[in-house]
């Protein structure tokens, strides 16, 4: 029973930092933006306050709204967290981890969004409407994408969970594997862009409805439901940069609570580049978007077809 | 008493409940009493019976004679057919609640008892037909089971398009029949004995070869179940029967099909490779056209319909992978392929069901099924969204619910295979993981803009914002399924190790041989449950978080964020087709969708219309030409009946010479 905890212990914390540490990330992405366009910035804590400051307050409903848009803040925050829980942060596994839980994740994420396009439908309002049907498209084309990935991991490392798949991928040699890892990476890269409505898909801080697609969605939650979507939004970035680091940095010979502090370390360098990225390049047109998850769906069939040659 | 009495009994007090209800026609309210009473008390016992042999994994035989050369009253009960009577049992009972309150209304009209009479034909007859053991028996029954709905369809058959889906329905159950009439003819042993167990036996002894069998039975079994492109009928003829009708026809009896061709599966002995990726392709094809154009659909029960062929299509690809798995001897991928799909039956049974009630609710209370005219019902009509919602997120597969269970069997049995080690494995697994992928995430964003577009918002129409709540039998009806679909997603790892009966049946393999792979995927189900448990601790702890700082700092009500515009109408909505639109531009190809615009651009432009429809293009491009080219042809051989005695008689003595001429 010790020793069990003992191992778990590793996972626990990794959690807990996940949960601690995801605000603390995103202002890491806003800082980088910033200091790019020559500017200070924000405080890396600015999410935190930002986050108490609305859980002070009182929130606005539309008198068309129901009782869906109301409870769609909590599911979406529910459904990050139980995914978080299947989620392995590099090398130190998930808290709880089966066969099949990369699918468990997948639905609890797809749960959270389709409570989300609801809660958009439920104001009645037209540009919410429009971020729905954005989510709708992008969320569709996206799945089969994380899929393959996630199979051509599963066919590279002979593993049927998340965690088992990073622990297997940690001891395979990192030279031979880099032919199929570096389009997984790119596979895995432009679905966190997507699912996180980052650039070049979606403007976080843009200020016009009709050009956004996560912020347009949740346009009239305010006060304390406001805060929790931001803090499950700041999670599932967590979660899919934890999934990247996990397979970016495949890092042999460390383990327990060494990788933990590499997986923390891996998720800032992660949202380090994101901020570079969102910096040196404008949000691509609607149309073409589909074009850049066609493009990641390229990439994962490619490393599928080159698991083959690796094992 | 064994189950096949209980089974008979239910089936039978069907057939007596129906003939009852149509005798008692002329008294509305007696037929009404007597359809409920006795399809409840039907269901009941009939279920009682199936779930004890699924339980116990036990088979009965029942032969009776009767005077039919080559053939004998051959019935039976094992797992397989259990499986596919508790969906038969337990949707048309409760459908059968829900009927009884939605033809309230109609009570005083004659045909009520007719619609009652063909509703439990029809459901006595899908049992029936998996209770054959003989070839015979089977398609007697089957006939019976294809011609009932033909009159549900035309339930108000004053309307044409009710009259066309009728028409069209019939050709299509026809054709499939054909093909089932030449399979059974070639599965016996020199045309001697139609009975399934002599088919069986002489599985090596066969002269037609074993693909010709399979494609027969794909074809036949397949425009039942709804196959793209055999599918044109389900479009048609769901939307015209009476909402419990639709429900136990898209929920029920297409599965009948499925239940067909797996029989014949058992029978022909071990699969060729081939038939699996036969199957993986139809699975993929009609898994995704079918949501697609579910997607571009404005009526509701059209949309339903559709999405009942992507359904088929996700039962379909579970079922190919299980048999690449079972020709290539991969246990695995075979249990966990075949699991998935059949356990797929049952889920679809469940919420294709509710969402039929659901919405027959709405043309009830709302007088219409255009999604484009709906909206806001929520409020005036709670029991229903929130019954509507629960089948919309477990039809695309959203934990904790049954669709999830089901597809993941189906996703296991893919990781299964992309881990394989032969090539030909390791592509349909692939194609099944990445269809399913596709499926889901368009799956969603049909069921979003359906619920979205009926339930949420503002009523874009007078009927919509008047619209009433459904009546007490509806809700119940409405409420049972739903609480079905959560307790199979919940109990998923206690439902999964039941299928290893059926399973054992199918493959002629002892129960034992497959049980691994299935307690192994229902110890994962099993965390998974400790994982939704945390989930639902979660949403408990967050929510009573929510309510103590609504008490601190009570919640405001205002308008809609309008840009600061505060009079918006219902108008400016995003309706259900801008909704789908971006996704259905991507295949616009495919779906060919009708557009037609009045645009006006001018200084001082008038009012501009814009309007799309989405008609089946496989029906409108493919088979009403080929059909039209067939009558053509069919219309040449008219030069020879010009009606005249001397032209026949001609005939009759050229034939005569022919025939002289050839045997000399």
């Amino acid at each position: 029973m010790m020793a069990r905890l003992a191992t778990l212990a590793p996972s626990v914390v990794a959690l807990l930092l996940g949960l601690g540490l995801a605000f603390w990330m995103v202002g890491l992405v806003s800082r980088t933006k910033a200091r790019v366009a020559g500017r200070v910035g924000a405080p890396l804590v600015q999410c935190y306050r930002d986050a108490i400051k609305l859980l002070g307050k009182a929130a606005v409903y539309s008198r068309t709204t129901t009782a869906l848009f109301k409870a769609s803040p909590v599911v979406s925050l529910a459904t990050v967290l139980a995914a978080l829980a299947m989620v392995p942060l590099g090398d130190v596994e998930a808290v709880v981890h089966f066969s099949g839980d990369l699918f468990a994740v997948g639905g609890l994420l797809a749960l959270g969004r389709f409570g989300t396009m609801l809660a958009a439908l439920d104001t009645g309002s037209p540009f919410e409407g429009m971020g729905a049907s954005r989510e709708a498209q992008f969320g569709a084309l996206l799945e089969p994408v994380f899929l393959i990935t996630l199979a051509a991991l599963s066919r590279l490392t002979g593993a049927t969970s998340l965690t088992e798949m990073m622990h297997v991928l940690h001891r395979m040699d990192a030279t031979t594997t880099l032919p199929v890892v570096l389009p997984l990476v790119a596979a895995l890269g432009v679905a966190y862009l997507v699912e996180n409505a980052r650039m070049p898909v979606d403007d976080p801080t843009t200020h016009l409805e009709l050009t956004m697609i996560h912020e347009v969605m949740i346009l009239d939650h305010s006060g304390p439901d406001l805060a929790f979507l931001e803090y499950a939004a700041a999670l599932k970035q967590w979660l899919f940069a934890a999934l990247l680091v996990g397979v970016l940095l495949p890092i042999a010979g460390v383990s327990g609570w060494a990788s933990l502090a590499w997986g923390v370390a891996g998720i800032a360098s992660v949202s380090i580049a994101v901020g570079t990225i969102e910096s040196s390049m404008a949000r691509l047109r609607f149309r073409n978007v589909p074009g850049l998850i066609l493009g990641a769906g390229a990439a994962s069939v490619v490393a599928f077809l080159l698991t083959g040659m690796v094992r | 008493m064994s189950p096949l009495t209980f089974v008979g009994a239910g089936l039978a007090l069907f057939c007596w409940t129906g003939a009852s209800s149509w005798l008692a026609r002329n008294h509305g309210r007696l037929a009404q009493g007597l359809a409920g009473v006795g399809g409840v008390l039907a269901s009941v016992i009939g279920l009682w019976g199936a779930v004890d042999v699924l339980v116990s994994g036990r088979s009965f035989e029942l032969t009776l004679p009767w005077s039919m050369p080559g053939s004998t009253l051959h019935l039976g009960l094992d797992p397989l057919s259990a499986f596919f009577l508790v969906p038969v049992f337990f949707g048309a009972g409760v459908a059968t609640i829900y009927g009884v309150s939605y033809l309230r209304h109609d009570a005083g009209r004659r045909r009520i008892g007719r619609t009652w009479f063909f509703y439990f034909l029809l459901a006595a007859a899908m049992g029936f037909v998996t209770l054959a053991r003989d070839g015979l028996v089977f398609l007697l029954a089957w006939e019976v089971m294809a011609l009932s709905p033909l009159f549900l369809v035309l339930f108000e058959h004053e309307r044409p398009q009710n009259r066309r889906a009728a028409w069209i329905y019939l050709v299509a159950s026809h054709l499939g029949a054909a093909c089932l009439l030449a399979l059974f003819l070639l599965l016996s042993p020199e045309g001697a004995s139609l009975d399934f167990n002599a088919y069986a036996a002489s599985s090596a002894s066969r002269a037609a070869p074993p693909t010709l069998l399979f494609a027969l039975a794909v074809l036949g079994f397949g425009s039942k179940a709804g196959f793209v492109p055999l599918h044109v009928w389900l479009p048609e003829a769901h939307p015209a029967a009476p909402s419990h009708a639709s429900a136990l026809m898209s929920g029920v009896m297409i599965k009948i099909g499925i239940y067909g061709l797996l029989r014949v599966l058992s029978l022909l002995g071990t699969p060729d490779e081939s038939w699996g990726w036969t199957l993986v392709a139809i699975g993929a094809t009609s898994g995704v056209s079918g949501i697609l154009f579910a997607l571009a659909q404005r009526d509701l029960k059209r949309l339903l319909a559709y999405c009942s062929v992507e359904n088929i299509g996700i039962i379909t690809l579970g079922l190919g992978l299980g048999l690449v798995g079972w020709a290539r001897g991969e246990t695995t991928l075979m249990v966990l392929g075949f699991a998935g799909g059949l356990l797929h039956v049952l889920n679809h049974s469940l919420f294709k069901s509710l969402l039929f009630l659901g919405a027959g609710a709405i043309q009830h209370g709302a007088k219409t099924l255009d999604l484009e005219q709906l909206g806001g019902l929520s409020r005036r009509m709670p029991v229903t969204a929130g019954t509507f919602l629960v089948g919309a997120a477990a039809i695309v597969g959203l934990p904790p619910l049954n669709g999830f269970v089901s597809e993941f069997l189906i996703l296991l049995a893919g990781l299964a295979g992309v881990g394989g080690s032969s090539a030909s494995i390791v592509v349909a697994a692939m194609v099944g993981v990445v269809a399913i992928g596709l499926i889901g995430g368009l799956a969603a964003a049909t069921f979003v803009k359906a619920h979205g577009t009926a339930f949420l918002g503002t009523a874009r129409s007078q009927a919509a914002a008047e619209a009433h709540e459904a009546d007490p039998g509806m809700r119940v009806a409405m409420l049972t399924f739903a609480g079905a679909c959560v307790l199979v997603g919940l109990a998923g790892s206690f439902v999964v190790p039941l299928l290893g009966a059926p399973l054992a049946v199918l493959l002629r393999q002892p129960v034992a041989a497959l049980s691994v792979p299935l307690f192994a995927a229902a110890d994962s189900l099993g965390v998974a449950l400790l994982v939704f448990a945390g989930f639902f601790v979660l949403l408990l702890a967050l929510f009573t978080l929510r309510r103590v700082l609504a008490k601190r700092q009570p919640a405001v009500e205002a308008e809609t964020w309008g840009c600061g515009y505060p009079e918006t109408t219902p108008r400016v909505q995003y309706t259900a087709s801008s909704f789908a639109h971006p996704l259905t531009r991507e295949v616009a190809s495919v779906l060919r969708t009708k557009e037609s615009h009045v645009d006006r651009e001018a200084l001082f432009p008038k009012p501009a219309t814009f309007q799309t429809s989405t008609p089946d293009p496989v029906l409108d491009h493919l088979l009403t030409p080929l059909f039209e080219g067939v009558a053509k042809l069919a219309s040449r051989a008219r030069v020879l009946q010009q009606g005249t005695v001397h032209l026949y008689v001609l005939y009759l003595a050229l034939t005569l010479v022919f025939l002289l001429l050839g045997l000399r």
